[in-house]
């Protein structure tokens, strides 16, 4: 089935070709990485986790939030999805990939990677998250695969792809969990100690993966033949909405246990990221960003009005993706290291080597989605 | 390419020595040998510890540094000059950072006049609970059964998961090759490699010859007492017992092992 | 089976093409190196034979019996007793890394990363050191 992506018009392989060329960029920085050791990026001693960490943070939740088209479609019965839940694997299957290239370059051994299959160590949440995500990659190729495969010879999928199915809805709960246990278990860094941690988790990934494919079956709509179906987005805004508004509901709640109770080490982070603390102001701007993209997110997503028409919807969409996107790919991985264990403050700014390789990991995720989604969405024109 | 053939290498070493070394060596064993022993002039703890004594540190010269000084010899430890590459095993900071949270204008006060401002010794705390144990991946960290909290640098693959995890800043990336930054290597002492973490090791290469750690030989003033909190006649059971003594961040669970005398 | 023919010539190729570095380093036999030890004493850690085949496997031992076990002394076969360390027990005997350990590697077209970490011995000063006796 691979080859029905090697035909396409210009425009297809102008992007794929476009795509090829980031991915060959980013290439190029990470092995001046491998050459120079992870110092070429702005990581530093106190601030030791960033960019790298939190995109695997926030694209851990993209893929889990396929579990959103797979559940109503297969466990309800929701024929409605039948046309793009095979989106909702593929998308999961390009955000898991981009999720284990982002932990191979954060690592400053990469060479010693095998390491955690050689020594399996069942207390490190680290191990529990590669045994995860690597199951949740294999269940999504697998599934999403040998579904269209059946569909492209337009006959039945086979019988016993259905358990496979059925696990991976509990198994995209668990990749996400699991990588919330990755910062709500550490004991001394106040910001990211909090039992909410993973059900915000959840609550941001259902909203931010869902709100991406709406944009992509909006586009998908207006450039090509493919038709998701206006129905089908409309029930994926509305899950979209409801994640939101349970997002920033978590959020809030964050926000009422640390400044009620004014416990310093849990509240000097807050307060680095909204208003500064000691002069330091690194993560402000983009936390009032973020804030400001979500109200209008709320604003344009509760309103049905606005969310029953293509162009404030894409916009409402947008601006929820790029509210979490900074939310847990930015700030909520660095600020947990400002201010530091022993109270002091050094800030984080990415390199341009760092952010070139952020860039070619992006792009090499959204190769292997354009090769999946082309390969679906032939697979499904040609048998309608 | 040459670090796949590498890590290849390592995976094949590695897998020799999973399946394959116990054999060999029984191959040349016969009857009598070989064996693995500890030196006998080792000294052999329960429950390594360590108490700083503020007082006794107050009548060093001023800005003494001779422990820290000591430790960086004695281990290679590359000096960047910059926070952030920065590698620190032990080092000296102000009591707000070394104990935040505990800071109150009165104590602030005790340390600016009574103290005269003396900056308080950090160091890894080779905690009884160690978090940092818990979240590696690969137990490239460990605990000994002496209470070492130890590192294994052939291992680690720096995720920096311990990084997160230590509460109390006492560990290091070495975010490029060390070596062109040793001021003078210590020929007996292994240097670092770059991407692996490293931190205090209580010197247990010394402990393993029958010598005190690096920093306690070096402290004129015996501010640093070391001991074996298991043994109830050492020196710094001794110390705990007939002085009041406070330790990092104890409400963390991690049992931290150096106990500080204000 | 279709293209029964097709798919077996394809294998082949395909090994052909994944075996190709055995046979180009076969193709070329050259002479081994010669080693020189850097010491007069006659007898390593354990037999000639031994060390050649296995340095590697014991030295990874080695390793993990005193990072991980904190075990220093090795008793070898003849109950001989050394100090378990690649930097300060095997390179004061070898102590011209580079016409020992590298000449064998490079050879051999390996490349132990031990050196990295451990400090090779000083060949120059040890060399200018004989000569004042
Ligand atoms: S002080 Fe930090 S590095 Fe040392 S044992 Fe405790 S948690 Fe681990
Ligand atoms: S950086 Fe090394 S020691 Fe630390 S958790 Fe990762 S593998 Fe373990």
């Amino acid at each position: 089935m691979l080859e029905k992506a090697l035909r396409g018009n210009k425009s297809y392989f102008a992007w794929i070709g476009f795509l090829l060329i980031l991915v060959g960029m980013g290439f190029g920085f990470y092995l001046r990485q491998l050459g120079f050791g992870l110092g070429v990026t702005g990581m530093s001693r106190d601030v030791s986790w960033g960019l790298y960490i939190g995109q695997f943070t926030f694209l851990v939740g993209v893929a889990a939030s396929a579990v959103m088209l797979v559940l109503p479609y297969y466990l309800h019965n929701y024929k409605v999805f039948g046309k793009i839940t095979i989106l909702g694997e593929f998308l999961a299957v390009a955000a898991v990939t981009m999720c284990l290239s982002f932990i191979v370059v954060d690592l400053g051994r990469p060479d010693r990677a095998f390491n955690v299959l050689l020594y399996p160590t069942p207390n490190s949440v680290l191990f529990w998250d590669m045994v995860v995500l690597n199951g949740y990659l294999f269940l999504n190729i697998f599934v999403g695969w040998t579904v269209l495969e059946a569909e492209a010879k337009s006959v039945p999928p086979p019988k016993w792809i259905k358990p496979f199915i059925y696990l991976s809805i509990p198994w995209a709960v668990s990749i996400h969990t699991v990588t919330a246990f990755l910062y709500a278990g550490l004991p001394g860094r106040g910001f990211w100690l909090s039992a909410i941690m993973a059900p915000r988790f959840l609550g941001s990934a259902f909203a931010a993966g869902p709100a991406l494919l709406i944009l992509i079956c909006l586009f998908l709509r207006k450039y090509t033949k493919f038709d998701a179906g206006w129905e089908a987005i409309q029930s994926l805004a509305k899950i979209v909405t409801y994640a939101m508004i349970l997002s920033v509901f978590f959020v809030l709640c964050e926000l009422f246990t640390v400044f009620y109770s004014q416990i310093p080490e849990h509240m000097y982070h807050f307060l680095y990221l909204f208003v500064g603390l000691h002069g330091h102001t690194g993560m402000m701007p983009w936390m009032w960003a973020s804030t400001i993209l979500a109200a209008i997110a709320l604003i344009v997503l509760i309103n049905p009005k606005t969310r029953n028409s293509p162009g404030t919807l894409a916009i409402g969409c947008a601006a929820v993706f790029f509210s979490l996107w900074i939310e847990k790919g930015i700030t909520l991985v660095i600020t947990g290291y400002i201010p530091s264990p022993l109270e002091t403050i050094t800030e984080y700014h990415p390199t341009l080597t760092e952010i070139g390789i952020v860039v070619g990991v992006w792009a090499l995720g959204f190769l292997i989605m354009s090769v999946l989604y082309k390969v679906a969405l032939t697979v499904k024109t040609e048998s309608a | 390419m040459d670090d796949t053939r590498r890590s290849f290498l390592k995976i094949a070493g590695l897998s020799m020595l999973g399946f394959g070394a116990k054999p060999v060596v029984d191959a040349v064993a016969g009857a009598g040998g070989p064996k693995f022993e500890k030196d006998p002039k080792a000294f052999n703890g329960k429950r390594w510890a360590m108490v700083v004594d503020q007082q006794k540190c107050l009548k060093a010269k001023d800005g003494c540094k001779d422990c820290v000084l000591a430790c960086n010899s004695a281990h290679n430890i590359p000096s960047f000059n910059n926070p952030k590459d920065e590698i620190k095993w032990i080092w000296q900071t102000s009591f707000e950072h070394a104990f935040p949270g505990q800071e109150n204008p009165y104590i602030n006060d005790y340390i600016k006049t009574s103290l005269k401002g003396l900056p308080f010794l950090v160091l890894c705390n080779h905690c009884d609970n160690p978090p940092c144990v818990r979240v590696c991946p690969v137990q490239a960290t460990f605990r000994r059964p002496d209470g070492i909290v130890a590192m294994d640098y052939h291992r680690c693959i720096g995720c920096r998961f311990c990084m997160a995890a230590c509460p109390y800043g006492a560990r290091n990336l070495n975010w490029s090759d060390p070596r062109p930054f040793i001021k003078k290597e210590n020929p007996e002492y292994p240097t670092r490699t770059r991407g692996v973490v490293e931190k205090c090791n209580f010197c247990s290469e010394l402990l393993a010859v029958g010598k005190l750690p690096a920093c306690v030989e070096a402290c004129k003033e015996k501010a640093l007492v070391f001991g074996d909190l298991e043994d109830p006649n050492s020196e710094v059971r001794e110390l705990l017992r007939t002085r009041p003594t406070i330790q990092r961040k104890p409400q963390l669970g991690t049992r931290p092992q150096i106990y500080y005398i204000l | 089976m279709y293209n029964a023919g097709k798919i077996i010539i394809g294998i082949v190729i395909f090994l052909a093409l994944i075996t190709a570095p055995f046979w180009y380093n076969l193709a070329k036999p050259s002479a081994p190196p010669k080693l020189e030890l850097g010491t007069q004493e006659k007898q390593c850690v354990e037999s000639k034979a031994f060390m050649q085949a296995n340095h590697m496997v014991l030295l990874d031992q080695w390793r993990d019996e005193v990072v991980r076990d904190g075990k220093r002394i090795y008793v070898n076969s003849a109950g001989k007793q050394f100090n378990m360390s690649l930097q300060n027990t095997c390179t004061k005997c070898h102590s011209t890394k580079t016409k020992f350990c590298d000449r064998c590697h490079t050879y051999l077209n390996v490349a132990p990363n031990c050196w990295d970490c451990h400090i090779a011995p000083k060949e120059q000063e040890k060399l200018a050191g004989r000569s004042d006796k």
